[in-house]
Order: structure tokens, then C-alpha cells, then sequence
């Protein structure tokens, strides 16, 4: 693994649809507004199937979808809330329930806007998500890992939500849309880290003797990797929105062996304050050295 | 295409009396089954063994309650067996209180949640016109169902974007908490096309449906006393 500087990954996801408008005749894009500007040359280049509809969410996923119904691939953006929490019924009925495939990329993953209060921050996003039959999710960790995540995903004939964030870790993985990475192997536990967590999680399990996986698929969920890797059955998890979101998951992959889990994430609570993403972290316990010190009680 | 068959209304009708157990949409599939009836019978190209030929013109029901009288139509026009009315509501049946895509043969989308059709027609009008297609899209809508906000967002959007290969059928049956007295007014407001028809008048809905498209979406104001 080596350090390496990169896109960040709001300028790699417009890289990458960029990329595939280029040789997929098939794409569409449709924002609400936000990243107009970064999108302006494919919005100018293919006017016919790129549009910014403006401020309007709810109708944008249900465009997303009609364009889904004529054999269109469709990629919907915008902030996180506005992604997830405003339009949550037309993912579900446009999208899931109507078998449709389709690609939802936000912007600004839990605190991200850390200085914009609870109306801009969407931890919620994924456990939401998760309750969308066929809905699959994406939890990229770096620009790099998105860009292999949506380039094997994006025409898959699934709805599937890609959320991006500010906070990456720096590590340089080729990773694999749907499997769980084997980042380490130790005998006393097995950790799961969730995309940008693994900035924390790895100078958090330095000096102990666990199993690091790394996960960038939520949803479908890599239960074998899992149950090959999880032969203690003492499991943590540590997530970068609402903590505890994959505990249903890991319990279904390990239904037949004694397990307990620990989930660590973000706590259920709205953010009275405004700061920087690591004020955030420490007051909320997701340093690398308050997620040491929790796992080593869990053990 | 094929848009020709020896079904009468009267037919259609006996087929919906074989259909029970939706009696709380009873008046929204008798609104708007004369404009359906229409507009499968003389207006709309389709292949009722092919449902999904590229060439079809698409028709939506945003407005998924009482869909009754489109399985009727559906029935009578080939797309199913009529044997499938009697089994309504129950699980050998594909037909139910609202539409299913993947169950049922000419439904284009699944609905029953107020306020996404509309949305819905403006994105296939969009992937149609990229297309180059000439498929014509229409999308039905209630006035009851115009107190969604993701409607007007879609009225705002298809007008701004000139979607000329669209067509809305307002069913105004007078359901809504408001009064739209002024319906058309507020469709012009954001640039469409209005025709203000009698929901009942065969001719005056086929005149209204029949109309060569202009530059702009239109919207048929079907009009049902109640």
C-alpha cells in the first residue's frame, strides 16, 4: 500500500461520468442544481440526455427513472439529504419497486458540511437506504476506490446509491465492487472498516492481534468473505454515518456460530454545533484513539 | 399499429362489473373510463401482443388509484384474458388496487403513490426526444392528485423544457381539498398548451387527444360533473 495524492472524489465522480458519456451512449445525467458547475461540459455537450432540472429532487428522481423506462442509464446527484431523505419514496417506488437500474451519487456524507448544521448532514443515508429492497450501496473510501466502484457497478441493472465524501483515507487499494478486502489477519477478533473509516480504524487495531476487512459494498453484503474470516465470532464494525447499520448483515452471515458484535459509528443525535469534520470526530468518539480504546474493551 | 378491435364500451363496462372489491376507488375508475376508453380505442398506437414494441406510443397512469377501467380496456383490447378481471384483488390475480409493472401486460409503470407519474412521462418525453423517437407520451392525472407538490414541479419542468411529445390528461371529478376553478390558467402560467374538454364527450376527447403537437407539453382538462 503507498500514500498517493489524488482527486478528490466529488472531481472524480464528474471524472468518471464524464468518462462513461464518452463511450456509453446509453448515459443520462440529471442534477438538482448542485455540481452544475462541475458538470457544466457534459450538461453543454449532451443537452438531449444531461439536464439541471433545478431545485426540484422528487421530480428529479422520478426523470431519472423515466429515462431508466426508455433503456437510459441514469446518474441523479446532489447533497446527501436532498439525495436520500426528501426523495426517499421515489427511489423506492420509481426505482426499486419498478425494477428499474439506476445510479445515485451524493455529495457531503454525514458532517461533511460541518459548518452548514443538521439540515446539510445525512448520517442517516444508508441505514435508509438499506430498508429499499434492491437497493445496493457504495461506500468508497478514496476518488480511486470510486472509480473502480462505479465503473464495475454503474450499468448493472440496479439501483444503486455511491456516497462520496470529503474524508478519505490515504491508502491506495484496487478493491472490488461487492467484496470485502483482507487488509490484515490476527486470531482475537475480526474489524470491519466501512470505506473512509479506514483513515481511523488502521492506526486504531495497530499492535492488536485482529482480522482487518475492509468493506466499500454495504449492499449486497460480502457474507463469505465474512463467515471465512470471522471463525472467533467476535466481530466489530466501525461505520462513517449512523452506527450499526451492517449488525443485520454480519448477524444473517454468521446466523450459525456464536457471535457478539460491537458496531461503532455515528451516534443518533442531531449536532448542535458547527466546526471542522475533527472536532466533529472527537466529540463523537471516532478518533483512531477513542475507537482503540473502545475495541479493546470489547475484547 | 394495430389500434382496431370490435370492443364496444359496453363491453368494457361488463368487464368491470366482474371485477369487485375496489369499491373505495369506484369513482375514480368511472372517471376517467370514457377518456381511457377513447383514447385506447382511436387514439393510441400499440401492439397488444407486444406491450412493450418500441414503437407504441407510452401511455401513463400517474393517477394509480382506481385502475379498474384501464384493466377493462386492457382486457377488452387483448393485452390480458378477460378471465383475469374475475380474479381482482386475490393472489392467483395480477390485477389490484393499483398497477404492477412486472405483473400486468400494457401497465407502463407501477403507481398508486400520488405524484409520480407526472414526473415520471417528463423523464421518458426526455429519453423519447433524445431518441429522436416519435412515440407520443400521455400521462393521466387527477385534480385530487395536483395537491402533491412533485406535480407542479413537473408542470414547471415540462413546460421550460418544451416537451411537445407530451400530453397530461387533468381528470378534474372535483376530488381536491382546493378548488382549481382556474385550472387552466395555472398550466398556461407555466407555459403549456390547454384544452378544456367535457370528460364524458367522445368527440371532444378525441378532438383534444387527436391535436397535432405544437412546441409545448399540453394538458387536456377532462372535466367530470359529480
Amino acid at each position: 500500500m503507498t500514500t498517493t495524492q489524488k482527486l478528490s472524489m466529488r472531481d472524480q465522480m464528474v471524472a468518471t461520468i464524464a468518462e462513461l458519456f464518452e463511450r456509453d451512449e446509453r448515459t443520462a445525467l440529471v442534477l438538482a442544481a448542485v455540481s452544475a458547475t462541475q458538470f457544466a461540459p457534459i450538461l453543454q455537450r449532451y443537452p438531449q440526455r444531461a439536464l439541471n432540472l433545478g431545485i426540484m429532487e422528487q421530480s428529479m428522481i422520478g426523470v431519472a427513472a423515466g429515462f431508466a423506462l426508455e433503456g437510459f442509464i441514469p446518474f441523479a446527484h446532489t447533497i446527501t439529504p436532498f439525495l436520500v431523505e426528501r426523495p426517499l419514496e421515489q427511489l423506492k417506488d420509481d426505482f426499486c419497486y419498478q425494477g428499474l437500474g439506476g445510479n445515485f451519487l451524493s455529495i457531503g456524507a454525514s458532517y461533511d458540511y460541518s459548518t452548514d448544521g443538521p439540515t446539510h448532514h445525512g448520517p442517516a443515508d444508508v441505514p435508509l437506504l438499506m430498508q429499499l429492497p434492491d437497493m445496493q450501496i457504495v461506500v468508497p473510501g478514496t476518488a480511486h476506490e470510486l472509480d473502480q466502484l462505479l465503473q464495475a457497478a454503474y450499468a448493472n441493472g440496479s439501483p444503486t446509491y455511491y456516497r462520496t465524501s470529503v474524508a478519505e483515507h490515504n491508502e491506495h487499494l484496487d478493491i472490488e465492487f461487492g467484496k470485502l478486502k483482507v487488509i490484515k489477519q490476527g486470531s482475537q477478533a475480526t474489524v470491519i472498516a466501512v470505506g473512509p473509516s479506514l483513515e481511523y480504524v488502521l492506526p486504531a487495531v495497530e499492535g492488536l492481534d485482529v482480522t482487518l476487512l475492509y468493506c466499500t459494498t454495504v449492499a449486497p453484503f460480502d457474507k463469505e468473505t465474512l463467515r471465512a474470516y470471522a471463525s472467533k465470532g467476535e466481530i466489530v464494525v466501525v461505520e462513517p454515518y449512523y452506527e450499526g447499520a451492517l449488525v443485520p448483515g454480519i448477524s444473517a452471515a454468521l446466523e450459525d456460530m456464536p457471535t457478539r458484535i460491537k458496531a461503532i459509528g455515528v451516534p443518533r443525535q442531531f449536532l448542535h454545533r458547527y466546526g471542522t469534520l475533527e472536532q466533529y470526530n472527537a466529540a463523537l468518539r471516532l478518533t483512531p484513539e477513542e475507537i482503540h480504546r473502545r475495541i479493546e474493551q470489547f475484547l | 399499429m394495430d389500434t382496431t378491435t370490435s370492443t364496444t364500451l359496453d363491453e368494457v363496462k361488463q368487464l368491470m362489473r366482474m371485477a369487485v372489491g375496489d369499491e373505495k376507488h369506484d369513482v375514480s375508475a368511472h372517471s376517467t373510463l370514457d377518456i381511457l376508453w377513447v383514447l385506447y380505442d382511436r387514439v393510441l398506437r400499440y401492439v397488444p401482443d407486444k406491450p412493450e414494441a418500441k414503437e407504441r406510443d407510452r401511455f401513463l397512469l400517474s393517477k394509480g388509484h382506481g385502475p379498474l377501467a384501464l384493466y377493462a380496456i386492457l382486457a377488452a383490447k387483448g393485452f390480458f384474458p378477460t378471465t383475469e378481471l374475475e380474479r381482482f384483488g386475490t393472489w392467483e390475480g395480477i390485477l389490484g388496487g393499483h398497477p404492477d409493472r412486472q405483473q400486468v401486460p400494457g401497465i407502463e409503470i407501477s403507481t398508486g403513490s400520488l405524484g409520480h407519474g407526472l414526473p415520471m412521462a417528463v423523464g421518458v418525453a426526455l429519453a423519447l426526444r433524445a431518441k429522436k423517437g416519435e412515440q407520443r407520451v400521455f400521462v393521466l392525472i387527477g385534480d385530487g392528485e395536483c395537491n402533491e407538490g412533485s406535480i407542479w414541479e413537473a408542470v414547471m419542468l415540462a413546460g421550460q423544457l418544451n416537451l411537445a411529445n407530451l400530453t397530461c390528461i387533468l381528470v378534474n371529478n372535483h376530488s381536491s381539498l382546493y378548488n382549481f376553478s382556474d385550472l387552466e390558467t395555472k398550466f398556461s402560467a407555466f407555459h403549456w398548451q390547454t384544452t378544456n374538454v367535457d370528460g364524458r364527450n367522445h368527440e371532444q376527447l378525441y378532438q383534444a387527444l387527436s391535436m397535432t403537437a405544437t412546441t409545448q407539453p399540453h394538458v387536456i382538462i377532462a372535466d367530470i360533473a359529480r
